[in-house]
C-alpha cells in the first residue's frame, strides 16, 4: 500500500516540479560516505582559509626581513604547480581503473601520482630548507611564519595524502576491489583533488600576489 | 629522555590538588578493581567500550559529561567560597591556584560538560527521530568519542601532574605566550582541546550527514522533528566553526614550540588576530549548544502541552537564521578593543537582531503550551523553567549588546552574571530537561519524579540566588577573575552568591539521589510499553531500551509528529494485524578502533605537552596502525536472523497494542 502510494506520487510529479516529493529513504553507503567526506573536505578548506586570513594580515608584517618577492622563485613554483595539477590528471586515472576493476592501470596511475606528489614534496622541502638555511626561517618574522604554516599546512596535507595513497595501493593489493575499499578510494581521490584546489589557492594568493609586491 | 617531566611536576606542595587527585585516583582503582573482581570487565569491553551502537555512545557521552559537571562544579564552589572571604584578604586559595581554578572551571564546563551532554543527547536520539538503524558512520562516532574523553582525561591529568593554564578559558595571547606562561598549563590547554575538537568535529561530519542523508522513508525535511532540525543546525555549525579552533590552536602551539610570531609581541605579530580567530570560532559555538536545547524544549512543550508545536515551520525558519547570524556578530567580544564606531555599530545590530529568531522560539512555545493540557512532570518543568531564565538572560544580552553600554559593563560581574544566565538557563536546563525527557527510552525505566522535583527547585532557585547578585555587583563595578578585592559594597553579594552555590548543591545532590532511588526502584518504574510520555515523535514508536537495530521495520513517515499519526490511526482502525513479514537485518560489528585510538592519541597529547618526542612517534605510529588495522578487516557487519528480530519485535508491539486498546477504550 505504501509503496503504490510513493510510486502515484512519482507518477503525478515526473519532474519533482512539485513541492512535495516524498523522501525515499536513507541512500546508499556510496553516497552517505562520499557525502560525509565532501562534509569534511569543507571543514578542511575551512581550516585553510583561516590560515590564509593569517597570511593576508600579517604578509607585510616583515619586520625589517625579506619580502615575498624577494625570496620566491618563480620557477619551482611554477614546476610544483605543474606536478600537482598532473597529479590530479594521473588520480583520477587511477580512479576510472578502479571504477572498471583494472588492476594495471589502477597501479600504474597511482604509481605515477604517488612519484609527482614527491616531486613537489621534494621541491617544497628543499624551498622551506633553503630559506631557514639563509636565517630567513618561520621565526624570523610574522610575514614568514604564516608563509610557512600556510605553505607547510598544505604540504603536510600532501604529505599524509602520500601515506594514505600507499595505503591504497596495499589495499588494492591484499583485498582487491572489494566495496569498502573503492569507497576509501574514492575519498581519496576527493581528498587529493581537493589539495589541488587549495593549492590553486595557494599559488595565486602566495606567490603571484607575493611576487608583485 | 622525559622531555620537562620530573618530580618538580607533582605539588607536594600544594595539599589541595593533591588531596583531590588522590581522592579521583583511590576512587577509579576502586572502581576498576570492583569490575575486574566482579567479572564485569569482558561486559564492559564488549557491550560498552568497543561498542559502535549509537545509543550505548550517547549514553557514555552523557556519562563523561555528568562526572565533568562535578569537577567543574567543585571548582565553582570553590570560586565563590573564595570571593566570599577573600574581603581585603588573600582568602584561603593561592592567586596560581585561583587562576589555574577558573581557567579549567570555564574550560571544562563548555568543551567537557556542554558538548559532551548535548552530542550525547544528539547521538542517543537522532537516529530513532529519523526512524533509521544507525548515524551514518557508526565506527568513526566511537572514535569521536573516545578521543573526547582523551581530552578530559589530559584537563584533569593537569591536576596532578604539572599545571593547568592561568589565562582564562580561552587562552588570550599575549599572556598564553612563552614569555608570559612558561610552564605546561597552555600546552595542556591547548593539547586537550585540539584532540578533543577532532572528536567533536567527528561527531558534527557524522550527525550533519545522518540527518541530510539517512531519513527514513516520507520522512521529509518539513516533517522532521524540531530536535532533528536543531541538531542539523548545531552540527553544521560544528564542521564551520571548529576548524577555526583548531588552527587558531596550532598557531598557538607554532607561536609556543617553534618561535613562530602570529600572536606575539615581536616581529610583527598581531594579538588582534587571535581575537577575531578564536571569537569567530567561540561565538558560534554558544549557538552550538543552545540550539540542542532549543531543540529539546520544542520536544519537551508540545509532549507536555498534548499538542503540536505552534509554528513549526517559522521554528525551522529560526532556527536556521540563528544558524546563519551567529557567525556574524563575532566582534562583540571586543567592543572596547577599538574596532571603531562603525565596526562597532554593525556588529552590534547584528548581535541584537539575533534576539528576533529567538524571541520567535519562545512565543512559538508559549502558543503551543496556549490551549494545551499541560502535565507538569519534571522535563516540563526544566522546559518552563528555561523560558523565565532565558528571557532575562536573553534581555542583558541585549543590553550588552549597545556598545556603549558595553564600555561600562565589558570584563565585569554583569558580563559573567550574563552568560552563566543563558549557558546554566539555556543549555544544562536543557540538557537535564532532556535527560529526564529520554531516560525512560535510554534505559527503559522512569527517574523518580520527587527527587527530579526536588532537584530542580533547588536548581532553579539556587541559581537565581547565585547570579541575580553578580548582575549588581557587575553594576557596582566589580570585574571578573579577582582573587581578592577592597570594595566594602561588593562584599554582601558575594556572601549571597555564595550561599545560592550552597543552594544549586543541594540541587546536584537531589539529581545524584534521583539517580540512585530510580535504579533502586527500577522494576517499579518500568516502562513497558516504550511511550512513558504520550509522546509524538518515532523514538516512542520502539521498545524501551531500544533493540540495537532500533526497529524491525524502516517506519513509513506521512506527516509531521509521525508517531502521534500512527497512534491515532491505529486507534481508528481495527487493532488486528497479521504478522508482519520479518527481514534479516545487517548492523556494523563493534570494533575496538575507538578506545584504541584515544589510547594513542592520549599518550601523544601527553608526550606534546612534556616534550618527550619519542613518545609522540610511539602515539602517532600507534594511531596510524589503528586505523591501517581497521581497514583491513574483512568483515564489518553481522546478520541479525529474522526469526530473532520477530522475537524481540513480538514482545514490543504485544505492549503496544494494549497500549492503544486500552486509551481507545477510554
Amino acid at each position: 500500500m505504501s509503496m503504490t502510494a510513493t510510486a502515484g506520487h512519482a507518477h503525478a510529479d515526473p519532474h519533482h516540479i512539485g513541492l512535495v516529493i516524498e523522501h525515499p529513504g536513507p541512500a546508499s553507503k556510496r553516497i552517505v560516505t562520499a557525502y560525509g567526506f565532501w562534509v569534511f573536505l569543507l571543514s578542511d578548506i575551512v581550516m585553510f582559509s583561516c590560515f590564509f586570513a593569517a597570511y593576508a594580515v600579517l604578509v607585510h608584517q616583515t619586520a625589517d626581513g625579506p619580502k615575498g618577492s624577494e625570496i620566491f622563485e618563480q620557477r619551482n613554483v611554477a614546476i610544483e604547480t605543474v606536478c600537482l595539477l598532473l597529479s590530479s590528471f594521473t588520480c583520477g586515472m587511477a580512479s576510472i581503473a578502479a571504477d572498471v576493476r583494472n588492476r594495471f592501470w589502477f597501479y600504474l596511475g597511482m604509481t605515477v601520482t604517488c612519484v609527482l606528489g614527491l616531486i613537489f614534496l621534494v621541491i617544497e622541502f628543499r624551498e622551506f630548507a633553503d630559506l631557514v638555511a639563509r636565517g630567513y626561517g618561520p621565526s624570523r618574522s610574522a610575514f614568514l611564519s604564516s608563509f610557512f604554516s600556510l605553505v607547510g599546512c598544505h604540504g603536510l596535507h600532501v604529505s599524509a595524502g602520500v601515506l594514505w595513497l600507499l595505503t591504497m595501493m596495499a589495499q588494492v593489493f591484499a583485498k582487491g576491489f572489494r566495496a569498502d575499499v573503492l569507497r576509501r578510494m574514492m575519498c581519496f581521490a576527493l581528498f587529493w583533488h581537493a589539495l589541488d584546489i587549495i593549492w590553486v589557492g595557494v599559488f595565486s594568493v602566495v606567490y603571484l600576489l607575493g611576487s608583485a609586491v | 629522555m622525559l622531555g620537562k617531566l620530573d618530580w618538580s611536576a607533582i605539588p607536594f606542595d600544594q595539599p589541595i590538588p593533591l588531596v583531590a587527585g588522590g581522592v579521583v585516583l583511590v576512587a577509579i582503582l576502586g572502581v576498576l578493581a570492583w569490575v575486574v573482581v566482579r567479572g564485569h570487565l569482558p561486559y564492559l569491553w564488549h557491550e560498552w567500550i568497543t561498542s559502535v551502537d549509537h545509543k550505548r555512545i550517547g549514553v557514555m557521552y552523557i556519562l563523561l559529561a555528568s562526572v565533568m559537571l562535578l569537577r567543574g562544579g567543585s571548582d565553582a564552589i570553590m570560586m565563590r567560597i573564595q570571593q566570599a572571604v577573600a574581603y581585603q584578604s588573600q582568602g584561603y586559595l593561592p592567586p596560581e591556584h585561583y587562576n589555574q581554578i577558573f581557567s579549567a572551571h570555564g574550560t571544562i564546563m563548555i568543551f567537557f560538560v556542554a558538548m559532551p551532554f548535548v552530542i550525547g543527547l544528539m547521538n542517543l536520539v537522532v537516529p530513532l527521530q529519523l526512524g533509521v538503524r544507525d548515524v551514518a558512520f557508526p565506527t568513526l562516532n566511537s572514535v569521536g568519542f573516545w578521543l573526547t574523553a582523551t581530552g578530559a582525561l589530559l584537563v584533569n591529568l593537569s591536576l596532578v601532574i604539572g599545571e593547568f593554564a592561568r589565562t582564562g578559558w580561552l587562552a588570550f595571547p599575549p599572556l598564553s605566550g612563552l614569555s608570559y606562561s612558561p610552564g605546561v598549563g597552555v600546552d595542556y590547554y591547548a593539547w586537550s582541546l585540539q584532540i578533543s575538537g577532532v572528536g567533536t568535529l567527528v561527531a558534527g561530519i557524522n550527525l550533519v550527514t545522518t540527518v541530510l542523508k539517512l531519513r527514513t522513508k516520507g520522512m521529509n525535511y518539513l516533517r522532521m522533528p524540531m530536535f532533528c532540525w536543531t541538531t542539523l543546525a548545531s552540527n553544521l555549525l560544528i564542521v564551520a566553526a571548529f576548524p577555526i579552533l583548531t588552527a587558531t590552536l596550532a598557531m598557538l602551539l607554532l607561536d609556543r614550540y617553534l618561535g613562530f610570531h602570529f600572536f606575539t609581541n615581536e616581529a610583527g605579530g598581531n594579538v588582534m588576530m587571535f581575537m577575531n580567530l578564536i571569537w569567530a570560532w567561540g561565538h558560534p559555538e554558544v549557538y552550538i549548544l543552545v540550539l540542542p536545547a532549543f531543540g529539546i524544549f520544542s520536544e519537551v512543550v508540545s509532549t507536555f502541552s498534548g499538542k503540536a508545536l505552534f509554528g513549526y515551520r517559522s521554528m525551522v525558519l529560526a532556527t536556521m537564521a540563528i544558524c546563519v547570524i551567529s557567525f556574524m556578530v563575532w566582534l562583540h567580544h571586543f567592543f572596547t578593543m577599538g574596532a571603531g564606531p562603525d565596526v562597532n555599530a554593525i556588529f552590534g545590530i547584528a548581535s541584537m537582531i539575533i534576539a528576533v529568531p529567538t524571541g520567535v522560539k519562545i512565543y512559538n512555545w508559549l502558543f503551543t503550551m496556549y490551549g494545551g493540557r499541560i502535565r507538569f512532570a519534571t522535563p516540563m518543568l526544566w522546559a518552563v523553567g528555561f523560558m523565565v531564565t532565558f528571557i532575562i538572560g536573553g534581555l542583558t544580552g541585549v543590553l550588552v549588546a549597545v556598545p556603549p553600554a558595553d564600555f561600562m559593563l565589558h570584563n565585569s560581574m554583569f558580563l559573567v552574571a550574563h552568560f552563566h544566565n543563558v549557558i546554566i538557563g539555556g543549555v544544562l536546563f536543557g540538557a537535564f530537561a532532556g535527560f529526564e525527557y529520554w531516560f525512560p527510552k535510554a534505559f527503559g525505566f522512569r527517574l523518580d519524579e520527587r527527587w527530579g522535583k526536588a532537584a530542580f527547585w533547588f536548581t532553579f532557585v539556587g541559581f537565581y540566588v547565585t547570579f541575580m547578585p553578580l548582575y549588581i555587583a557587575g553594576m557596582l563595578g566589580m570585574t571578573r577573575r579577582l582573587q581578592h578585592y577592597d570594595v566594602a559594597a561588593w562584599r554582601p553579594w558575594m556572601f549571597v552568591a555564595a550561599f545560592g552555590m550552597a543552594v544549586l548543591s543541594v540541587g546536584v545532590i537531589c539529581q545524584i539521589m534521583q539517580l540512585v532511588v530510580s535504579i533502586r526502584n527500577r522494576e517499579a518504574l518500568r516502562d513497558r510499553t516504550g511511550d512513558p510520555w504520550d509522546g509524538r515523535s518515532l523514538e516512542w514508536a520502539t521498545s524501551s531500551p531500544p533493540p540495537v537495530f532500533n526497529f524491525a521495520f524502516n517506519p513509513d513517515v506521512r506527516g509531521e509528529d509521525a508517531y502521534w499519526d500512527m497512534k491515532a490511526k491505529a486507534q481508528q482502525q481495527s487493532l488486528e494485524h497479521d504478522e508482519p513479514e520479518y527481514q534479516d537485518i545487517e548492523m556494523p560489528r563493534n570494533s575496538p578502533t575507538g578506545f584504541v585510538c584515544a589510547f594513542f592519541a592520549t599518550i601523544m597529547g601527553f608526550a606534546l605537552i612534556w616534550h618527550i618526542w619519542w613518545m609522540v612517534m610511539v602515539g602517532g605510529v600507534g594511531a596510524f596502525a589503528t586505523f591501517v588495522v581497521f581497514a583491513w578487516r574483512d568483515h564489518d557487519e553481522y546478520v541479525i536472523p529474522a526469526a530473532e528480530v520477530a522475537r524481540i519485535d513480538r514482545v514490543n508491539l504485544e505492549e503496544r497494542r494494549s497500549l492503544v486498546s486500552m486509551a481507545g477504550a477510554v
